[in-house]
Formats: structure tokens, C-alpha cells, sequence
């Protein structure tokens, strides 16, 4: 019991520590926190079903293709629910106009897609009972996109410019960074860290329509634990959230788990809103 | 003496007259709702009956949270958890699943004080999460609650759903029960008004558009939440049990998220704070899909096309495409003359006979020391002038006198007794009001509305007695109103009083701010930099004013950089540096002193 609870409950962690990264990704980038991001994640599911098997193209090119049109879903968050309401950051608009968009997308997907689980194809059909593909993937998922985002803040300019607009706007702007082009490209890169959650969650998650909403909870759980914009707090809450959440599973039950995920949500967070990693608050006067 | 007391009270007598009136009118456009609802039975079928009541409770439920989402700004977006638990409650109690049966009316009450409960629990995360937080919170709740109701098949029946209450004679008809409806949709709209239109309606706009200054004005943010929370609950939930019996079978299917996002979405399109915008946007997101058949599957993505459009274009939602009385232009050249003179009817003489006193404050932000061992002493009836560069601490002493930051070591005492450091909200009962540098002001208020929050604590009113419209909330009502007609008169604004205040020039909103923290009878005022962006007449003007203020035995700190001003007027001034005192001593004293003189002043 012990060993499937660590099986899936990794698993289903390094998923939502991902989408929690996404978050953090697009939050960097324009102190805006976006309810488009568990729908990335499902979106990773739904257009790997949708070009691997609906298709039927070899999994290269539908991975590719998934990413791809996740980066645009990204793009175009940035234009249509991001860039307008950054003026008036103050005024909290950016909640309704992500809120808005993530919407649009669950309902496109509902009625264009089905709104009923859909299979996933198998990628490499590696493994099985707890060695199973669809329990590591999301893993190696996990390690591999952490690795490449630790190389692309600390060994690329673009990675470091990243890095700048985060800690300081005002001050990479003055430098003479492009921060509209580089914001652009956090959304994009965030889109498909969420679509890389999704893609190599979906043996497990499925393609399904509902992914979305439950990967914005169980996504923005690890952020508010670890800390917002705190990546490696992600990580840690995460992984820790899927192990609670799978073993609170097989100890009372479906239902109850999500309660008791929810309680211990609220709980730590009335009693350390900043988060366990998180920087203190910022003067209000 | 007395003459000018009765003219002013005569000619406020009548203001308040004609601004009640102004505000039985905005109740026009609700009414004729209302009458035109209660004719619906008589002129169509059954089913747009049906649709009218679906309607009559999405706005019992909207028109509650309208207080929290339009007014207080919370980002509840997941209220269908108390619809489901009403629906479910008065259900389960009405069939007699767990008890034995109770009549569904009563089983409604007790939903209604489930819900309250329920509601507050829902609500608490808001007094320590933010935004996008509490948002995320209340969705938790709303998919919890449809889980559990779907997995406690003993009493909710699981999947399979209960059938819904039926309410007794003359409620068993389709019309009877409309009527119902529609009753408890008024009776909503009635209590909500009354609110809105209260100070503690005014306090939860405040909150939620300059919370700090709110807190300044002794708003206690958890006392009103917990109450407004109690109140949505209880009508949330008192929905969901019309809901249960209008849709005669209950599953947790029909609880879906959508609909709250329907909810939300309605305040939003309304426009945060109207009454009547919200109540206009339930009935077009209600009717939409009635209309448009074709698109019924397609009614989520209509709303959220919906939101995307109101934030991103008309962020005042309905509302302000029919707030026609603020497109009217203003006078250009228009002047800000206060009259000193009616300052002797605001302000009472004060009481207070000890002084303020600051002794031996340090705070460090970091390595920095931005206040370093200072000692102040502010006298009742006299000006204390605060000076010195930028960085000198200035403005930090006054947020550790009222409250916002807690020093590492030292205290502010008045009259010995010290002032619980770090609790700004506790500031203003104790008789200490202020300004602030960039002012804090609620843009989409009226300039007398702004002024009436400074006011907020002199009420004596509960929240039920404001909901309910009782004697003394009324009188609160006109006490506050006429009361910020004055203070607005003698600081010369008293021409704006009903414009929105984020149309005003920022050397108004300056002695809008001054006016509001007379508005609480101070016994001491903080004022931070008041005559930064004045013209120079009218820094003359602001002099004279505060002049008369301390005349009334007020004592004021003034941190300002024109030093012609200081000199003017203060009693006593100290110039600081580097956060320790440089200097303190007469205006005649400091102007030669030899170190400000090179370090501040110049010469």
C-alpha cells in the first residue's frame, strides 16, 4: 500500500509542483497570478489525445505540436487577459480577465472536445504495476523541466533577463531590456511547462475537460504553501501535497481525501499566508 | 454667534432634506422593477412564472453578495457552496431524512442560520488572504461542498438526489410560489439598500478602495466582514432552499460551478457598488439563454465573453453607463475658500488637556535606523511642526503614532497611558486622526461620502438596526450627513459634495482628506504634507484653516517641507535628520539654528 501511495502520489505531485511552476512562471514575469494555468495543464492532456490518437501522428510531432499550440494559448493570454489590466494592477483586475479567458477555454473544450475523460496514448510502454510509464513519467517530467529552467535562468542571457524583470521591472526596463517581448515569452514558456505537467500526466489524469479546474486548485496549493514565486517551494509542496493527498485517498477515501487536502490548505494558510518559503509582506503606507 | 449656528443648521436642515430625497430616488429604477415583476403572472404562461422565480432567487442570492463582491471587494467566487447546503438543508429537514419532518418554511429558517455559519466560515479566509487567494479558497468550497453532497448518499441521496420541499398553501402554486420568491428577493433588496447606504456600507467601500485610510478612520475590517458574511450566508442559503422546491429534484449535478461564476459575473457586469446594475445584470444573464436558445450550451462562454468585455472596456459595469450625473461637467475655475469661521460649529473645544507623547522610538527597516531614539511632544492647542530632508523619518513617526508600524523600543503615551503599538485601527476612537502624503481617497465615492467615513465610529447604530432601518441607524444616517455637509463647508468644499471624488484636483483632494479627519472631533491631527501641490493662496487658506483648528484646542503634528508655512504658524518645531531629533525648539529658535540652517534650510 505503501509503495502505490508513493507511486501515485509522486506522481500526481510532480504534476501540480509543475503547474504550480507555471504559475510562478507568469506571476514573475507580471505580478499578475492567472487562472490560465491549470488550464494549460489540461490542454497538454487533451491536444496530446487529440494529435496522437484522434490523428493518429507519431508522438515526436504531437508532442511538438501540443507544445506549440499551448505557447500560442499562452501568447494569447498575455495579449487578451494579461497586457490590458497591467496598469491597474492595484485593482486586482487581472483575477476576472484570467478567470474570464480560463473559462472560455474549459467551455471550447467542453463542446469541441467532449466533456467526458478521453484515453491518452501510451508513449513508451515502459514498465508496469508501480514501475508503470504513467507513474515515473510525470517524475522525470518534473526533474527534467526543473533542470532546464535551472540552465535557462543561470546559463542564457534570455534566462537571466528572465530573472531581472522578476526581481526589478522598473529597474530592467531603465537597463533597456525589452520587458514586453519578455514577458511574451514567459507566457510562453510558462504554457508549456503547464503543457509538459499535462502531457506527461496524461496516462494518469486523462484528457479530460474538468482537469482544468481541479489542476487550478491542486496547482496553486504548492504555490501558496511554498511561496509565491518560490520555484523550489513549488517543487517540495508539491510532491508533498500528492503523497498526503493519494494516502489520505486510500485511508478515508475519495471524497474525503479532497476535504482533507482543502482543510490543511486553509489551515496553513490562515496560519502563514506568505507561504512556508514566501517573502514577508510588503509595506502598505 | 448663534445666528450663523441656525443659518448653517437651517440651510444643512434642508441639504440633508433634498439628499434624502436624491436617495428615495435612486430607488425608483428598483421599484418599477419590482412592480413590473409582480405583474409577470398575469400576462404570460407558466414558464416564464418559472423563469421569473429562477430569476427572484439568483437575486436574493446576488443582491446579498453584491455586499461582499460589489461594496467590500472580496472575490467570493464560489457562493454556490451555500446555495447547495441551503437546497440541501431545507430538503433533508423537510422530508425528514435525519429528524422528523420539519414544515419546509421553518426548515427555510433554519437553513438561513445554517448558511449564516456557513457563510462566515467561507468568508473568514478573506480577513488574512488576498484577492486571487480568497478567490481560489471560496472555489475550494464550492467543489468540496458538491463532493460531499454527492458522497453522503445516507442523507443527500448520493447521485441519485432527493426531491425538492414542497412549501404549503397559498405558496403550492406556480404563482404562489413566485410571489414567494419575489418577496424574499425585495425584502433582500430592501435590507441590502439599507446597508449600502448606511456607514457601514460606506466603511465596506472603504475597505475596499483605501483600506488604509479605512483603518485610519477606525473601520475594524474582521467586525464588518463577520457581519456582512452573516448576512449573505443566511440569504444565500434561504435561495437555496427556494431553489431546491422551484426545481422540485435535487442532484449535486445542479450545483454547478457555472452557476456561481453566473453570480459573480452578474455583480461584475452590474458594477461594484450600484444596487441597481447588479440587479439588471442577474436578469439579462438569467434571461440570455431563454432568448437565444441555440446558445444555451454556449451560456458559460457568453459570460465569461461577457466579464472579459465589462473589465477590459467598461470596468464601472451598467453602472456607470447610467450614472448620467457625473458626466455633467464641472466649473473650471473653481476655488477652494474654506470658512474658518465655521469651524467653531464643527469642532467642539476639546477636552483633552494632556499631550501626545513620543519617547524614545527607534525602528529599523534592515540595516537602516529610519527612526533613531526620537522623543516628541505634540500639546493640545498648539502646531508642532515636523520638518527636515527627505529620509529624515518624517512620515515614519506618523505611521508609528497611528498605528501602522510597530517600534523595536520606545512608546506613544497620551496622558500616560500608552497607545497599542502596531493596531491602527484602535487610533481613531482614541481621539487621534490624519492625513496622508498621497491621499487616500475612494474615487468611485462622492466627495461627502468620503467625508462621511471619517465619521464612521461616532455612530452608535448596530448593523442590524442599519439593515433593518431603525430609528437610530436613520438618525446616524442624517447626524453623519449633516455633520459632513459642515466639515465639507468650513474647509470650502461644500459645492462638490456630490461629485465623485476621483474627478476632483489633487489640492481638493487634500482638504477632502482634512475634512474627513475632522468629520471624528479629534483631539489630535497628523498632518503629512497638506501643502505639497497647493497654489500659495491657497496655502495662505490652509494656515488660516489650521489655525482655527487648534483655536478649538485640537493638537496638530504637521510634517511639511514649505518652511515659510512652518514658521508661520507652528508653536514648537523639530527638525529631524537621518532619523534622530537635530534640533527642536520655537520657529524663532530653529530659523537660526546653525546646524538645520546648513544641513536643511539653507543660507
Amino acid at each position: 500500500m505503501i509503495g502505490s501511495i508513493l507511486a501515485s502520489g509522486l506522481a500526481v505531485g510532480a504534476v501540480y509542483a509543475l503547474i504550480g511552476v507555471t504559475y510562478n512562471t507568469m506571476f514573475s514575469a507580471s505580478r499578475v497570478i492567472s487562472f490560465t494555468a491549470g488550464m494549460l495543464g489540461m490542454l497538454g492532456g487533451v491536444f496530446g489525445s487529440l494529435f496522437i490518437l484522434r490523428l493518429g501522428l507519431p508522438v515526436p510531432v504531437g508532442f511538438v505540436l501540443t507544445m506549440g499550440c499551448c505557447a500560442l494559448v499562452g501568447v494569447i493570454t498575455e495579449f487578451v487577459a494579461v497586457r490590458p489590466v497591467l496598469k491597474s494592477l492595484d485593482q486586482h483586475l487581472y483575477v476576472l480577465s484570467t478567470l474570464a479567458l480560463s473559462l472560455m477555454i474549459q467551455q471550447l473544450v467542453a463542446t469541441e472536445w467532449s466533456t467526458e475523460p478521453q484515453r491518452f496514448p501510451r508513449l513508451f510502454d515502459i514498465g508496469s504495476g508501480l514501475l508503470d510509464e504513467k507513474f515515473w513519467l510525470p517524475i522525470v517530467a518534473c526533474a527534467v523541466g526543473m533542470g532546464a529552467l535551472d540552465l535557462l535562468y543561470r546559463h542564457t542571457l534570455v534566462g537571466k533577463a528572465f530573472l531581472a524583470i522578476a526581481e526589478d521591472n522598473f529597474a530592467a526596463r531603465a537597463l533597456g531590456l525589452p520587458e514586453r517581448n519578455l514577458r511574451i515569452a514567459s507566457y510562453a514558456l510558462a504554457a508549456i511547462i503547464g503543457a509538459f505537467a499535462g502531457f506527461a500526466g496524461g496516462e494518469l489524469l486523462l484528457a479530460f475537460v474538468a482537469n482544468g479546474a481541479l489542476l487550478n486548485f491542486y496547482g496553486f496549493v504548492p504555490v501558496a504553501l511554498g511561496g509565491l514565486g518560490s520555484n523550489r517551494g513549488a517543487v517540495v509542496a508539491g510532491l508533498a501535497l500528492g503523497i498526503y493527498q493519494q494516502a489520505a485517498n486510500f485511508v478515508v477515501g475519495g471524497i474525503f481525501a479532497s476535504v482533507a487536502v482543502f482543510a490543511i490548505f486553509i489551515i496553513l494558510l490562515l496560519a502563514a499566508p506568505q507561504g512556508l518559503f514566501g517573502a514577508p509582506a510588503v509595506r502598505r503606507v | 454667534m448663534s445666528g450663523v449656528s441656525d443659518a448653517v443648521e437651517r440651510v444643512s436642515t434642508n441639504d440633508v432634506r433634498e439628499r434624502l430625497r436624491n436617495a428615495s430616488a435612486s430607488m425608483v429604477p428598483l421599484v418599477a422593477i419590482f412592480v413590473v415583476a409582480l405583474a409577470v403572472p398575469v400576462f404570460s404562461n407558466d414558464y416564464w412564472v418559472l423563469i421569473a422565480s429562477r430569476t427572484a432567487i439568483y437575486w436574493l442570492l446576488v443582491g446579498a453578495l453584491n455586499l461582499v463582491v460589489g461594496f467590500a471587494g472580496q472575490l467570493a467566487i464560489g457562493y454556490v457552496a451555500i446555495l447547495t447546503l441551503g437546497a440541501y438543508v431545507t430538503t433533508i429537514l423537510s422530508a425528514g431524512n435525519v429528524s422528523p419532518p420539519v414544515p419546509p418554511v421553518i426548515a427555510l429558517a433554519i437553513a438561513g442560520v445554517a448558511g449564516s455559519v456557513f457563510g462566515v466560515i467561507v468568508g473568514l479566509p478573506a480577513l488574512r488572504l488576498r484577492t486571487f487567494y480568497f478567490a481560489i479558497s471560496t472555489f475550494g468550497f464550492a467543489t468540496i461542498v458538491t463532493q460531499i453532497a454527492l458522497a453522503w448518499q445516507s442523507v443527500t441521496g448520493g447521485g441519485i438526489g432527493l426531491p425538492g420541499p414542497e412549501f404549503p398553501a397559498p405558496f403550492d402554486t406556480r404563482s404562489g410560489f413566485y410571489f414567494l420568491c419575489l418577496g424574499c428577493a425585495a425584502v433582500c433588496t430592501w435590507m441590502t439598500a439599507n446597508v449600502a447606504h448606511s456607514r457601514f456600507g460606506r466603511a465596506l467601500v472603504a475597505i475596499r478602495d483605501a483600506e488604509v485610510a479605512a483603518e485610519a478612520a477606525g473601520i475594524s475590517k474582521a467586525k464588518l466582514l463577520v457581519m456582512v458574511f452573516v448576512f449573505t450566508g443566511a440569504a444565500a442559503a434561504m435561495a437555496g432552499g427556494l431553489f431546491a422546491s422551484l426545481q422540485t429534484y435535487i442532484t449535486p449535478d445542479a450545483f454547478t460551478f457555472d452557476l456561481s461564476i453566473l453570480f459573480f459575473i452578474s455583480i461584475l457586469i452590474g458594477g461594484r457598488g450600484s444596487i441597481l446594475g447588479p440587479m439588471l445584470g442577474t436578469i439579462i444573464l438569467t434571461l440570455l439563454p431563454e432568448f437565444a436558445a441555440p446558445l444555451a450550451a454556449w451560456s458559460t462562454f457568453l459570460y465569461a465573453c461577457l466579464l472579459l468585455g465589462v473589465v477590459l472596456a467598461v470596468p464601472g459595469g451598467i453602472a456607470a453607463l447610467l450614472d448620467f450625473r457625473n458626466r455633467k461637467p464641472l466649473d473650471q475655475h473653481r476655488a477652494i475658500v474654506p470658512r474658518a469661521d465655521v469651524i467653531s460649529e464643527v469642532l467642539r473645544p476639546s477636552q483633552m488637556k494632556e499631550s501626545l507623547t513620543l519617547s524614545d522610538i527607534v525602528l529599523s527597516f534592515g540595516g537602516v535606523r529610519a527612526v533613531d531614539g526620537v522623543d516628541l511632544d505634540i500639546r493640545p492647542a498648539q502646531i508642532h511642526g515636523l520638518i527636515g530632508p527627505n529620509g529624515s523619518g518624517k512620515t515614519t513617526i506618523l505611521n508609528i503614532i497611528s498605528g501602522y508600524y510597530r517600534p523595536q523600543s520606545g512608546e506613544v503615551t497620551v496622558g500616560g497611558e500608552t497607545l497599542p503599538a502596531g493596531r491602527p485601527a484602535t487610533r481613531a476612537a482614541l481621539g487621534i486622526a490624519r492625513t496622508f502624503q498621497t491621499p487616500r481617497i475612494i474615487g468611485e465615492a462622492s466627495v461627502i461620502e468620503n467625508v462621511m467615513i471619517g465619521g464612521t465610529i461616532n455612530g452608535c447604530g448596530t448593523f442590524a438596526e442599519a439593515l433593518l432601518m431603525l430609528p437610530r441607524g436613520r438618525r446616524d444616517e442624517a447626524m453623519l450627513r449633516q455633520m459632513g455637509l459642515l466639515v465639507l463647508r468650513s474647509v470650502g468644499l461644500d459645492s462638490l459634495a456630490d461629485v465623485r471624488a476621483d474627478r476632483l484636483q489633487h489640492s481638493e483632494l487634500r482638504f477632502v482628506e482634512i475634512a474627513r479627519a475632522l468629520m471624528s472631533q479629534p483631539a489630535f491631527i497628523l498632518l503629512d504634507e497638506p501643502a505639497a501641490g497647493l497654489a500659495p493662496d491657497e496655502i495662505r487658506r490652509l494656515g488660516e484653516l489650521i489655525r482655527e483648528i487648534v483655536r478649538r484646542g485640537v493638537g496638530v503634528l504637521l510634517v511639511e517641507h514649505h518652511a515659510d508655512l512652518i514658521f508661520d504658524i507652528c508653536h514648537q518645531v523639530t527638525v529631524l535628520n537621518l532619523g534622530r531629533v537635530l534640533a527642536a525648539g520655537t520657529p524663532a529658535e530653529i530659523r537660526v539654528h546653525k546646524e538645520v540652517v546648513s544641513a536643511y534650510l539653507g543660507g
